[in-house]
């Protein structure tokens, strides 16, 4: 197997675009990272696209082929890759893959989603079709009822608060601000998350994720050939994915997601990183109480400790573990099959040192964890600096 | 959701039938078509559950699911069945503040929701509160 590098990104504007087609999107992030890398379109050799659900939510199945061709990239292969909201980092590993193996030299892997075209009811319907239709959204679930339900147990077996869970949103749009891509430039505070109105307490709207249209786009090359382009190729130094039952209520613990412990147990020991060397990690808040789980099932703090290091500011710009510097789904936005590249693209550019005001200094190692559904997929990548 | 995909779980939903495998004697439910443990050796038989069980989780959802809008405020929660598997079900006959986990609960019938205003009722299993 080849080591594999990153040699360039690119994003769009996450937010509500209703002015940016779907296939606008794609080029424009794609055409970002090309430049990035300075990197000829004839060079590619094969791409992989993370998307949850073109066909609900723009009614355009075959997305594949549609982007191929208007990146002007036809016939190189295409293939879309579909995980539910862990679409785009399932791509991503679809594509470290390809190159690891020698199969291809240039690959691109991207994700989007073009949430906003259709009423955010009807949106919050399909991404309902990422729990069990038959056993869970048949009896009156929703996505944010299961991580309520999630946050529930976890308040009650380690005395979370709704106020440690409010400190995520409000760090997370904290770091939004810094970020020009983010969906979100507007500071939050405790109190207004918690008087925010009731979606499924106890997660209340501003404990919630929003609906966002947006794409990105990352180009990996072998490593051996990637300083032909960048100065600062960032490695890939392991990946990891596992799957868990669809359907929440199937597993044994409410408030750990087996997937996600097992990718990054993958990730840990393909890289021979360790928790502790870790700098920096973009990890899945799709609710708030999702960051408290991902940093205690990534091993960044004790079970059921995640609550109480938000809360001390460890994991804020600056602490001991900064997580989501980005703003995280909750404050950059969630497209859901970008968000896993959008992850990537954010930890390239804090190892790279490009990240502006939300710098994270001497950042050499980062992490990404991106779930999706209730946690039936989980992957789990992990970079360093290359050079 | 379309009629036989509904029609065809009506044991399930309506008499809680699951699956109990014959070599390792693990319930399951919903039904399954193979045994997790046992795989191809697996023996799975129908079996029904015992209709009591205990809160293990819960939420008060105001923002419903397509379907469920009429019912807000209303629990939604996972109970484990005395047999062993979980469920996701609605806590009915109750108010929306007087669930907690621990609570017992018995599984009731009831109905859960019409496709418009001449279509299918469908019926399905909620959990009530034991006093």
């Amino acid at each position: 197997m080849r080591d594999v590098a990153i040699i360039g990104v690119g994003l769009t504007k996450f937010g509500e675009l209703w002015d940016v087609s779907f296939r606008q999107m794609m080029i424009e992030a794609g055409a970002r990272a090309l430049e990035d890398a300075k990197i000829d379109g004839k060079q590619i050799d094969a791409m992989y696209v993370g998307n949850m659900s073109a066909g609900q939510f723009i009614r355009q199945e075959h997305i594949s082929s549609l982007i191929a061709d208007h990146a002007g990239l036809v016939p190189i292969p295409s293939t879309r890759v579909e995980g539910a909201c862990a679409s785009g980092g399932l791509a991503l590993r679809q594509a470290v893959i390809a190159v690891a193996s020698g199969i291809h030299d240039f690959v691109v892997a991207a994700g989007i989603e073009k949430m906003t075209d259709i009423l955010s009811g009807q949106a919050t319907g399909a991404l309902a079709t990422a729990a069990d239709q038959e056993w869970e959204v048949f009896v009156g679930a929703t996505f944010p009822a299961l991580y309520a339900l999630m946050a529930r147990r976890h308040m009650y077996e380690f005395g979370t608060t709704e106020e440690q869970m409010a400190m995520v949103a409000v760090k997370n749009h904290q770091n939004a601000c810094l970020n020009p891509c983010a969906q979100y430039h507007t500071k939050i505070t405790v109190d207004s998350v918690l008087k925010s109105p009731p979606v499924t307490l106890p997660l209340k709207l501003l404990d919630c994720s929003p609906i966002t249209d947006g794409a990105a786009c990352v180009i990996l090359a072998p490593a051996e050939k990637a300083r032909k382009f960048t100065d600062t190729p960032i490695l890939v130094a392991g990946t990891g994915q596992a799957s868990d039952s669809i359907s929440l209520h199937s597993r044994a613990s409410l408030t750990s997601l087996r997937a996600a412990r097992e990718a990054a147990k993958m990730a840990y020991k393909a890289s021979g990183i360790e928790p502790k060397d870790v700098d920096l990690a973009e990890v899945h808040d799709c609710f708030t109480i999702a960051e408290i789980i991902a940093i205690e099932d990534l091993g960044f703090c004790k079970k059921g400790e995640g609550g109480k290091v938000t809360q001390e500011g460890e994991t804020a710009i600056g602490g001991r573990i900064p997580v989501n510097t980005s703003g995280g789904l909750k404050g950059k936005g969630h497209p859901v099959g970008a968000t896993g590249i959008a992850q990537a693209a954010e930890i390239v550019q804090q190892l790279r040192g490009e990240a502006g005001k939300r710098q994270v200094k001497g950042a050499e190692i980062g992490l990404t964890h991106n779930v999706g559904g209730s946690g039936g997929t989980a992957v789990v990548h992990i970079f360093r600096r290359g050079d | 959701m379309a009629v036989p995909r509904f029609w065809r779980e009506i044991p399930s939903r309506y008499n809680l039938i699951g699956t109990r495998c014959g070599n390792c004697n693990q319930v399951h439910f919903p039904p399954r078509y193979l045994c997790p443990n046992c795989r191809r050796v697996g023996k799975l038989e129908p079996y029904k559950l015992k209709p009591r069980g205990k809160v293990i989780s819960y939420t008060v959802v105001h923002v419903a699911a397509e379907g469920f809008e009429d019912q807000v405020p209303y629990v939604l929660a996972i109970v484990e069945l005395e047999d062993g598997p979980r469920i996701t079900a609605q806590v009915t006959d109750c108010g929306p503040d007087e669930v907690r986990i621990g609570d017992e609960v018995e599984i009731v019938f009831r109905r859960m929701g019409q496709e418009g205003e001449e279509g299918v009722l469908y019926y399905g299993y909620k959990c009530k509160k034991v006093s």
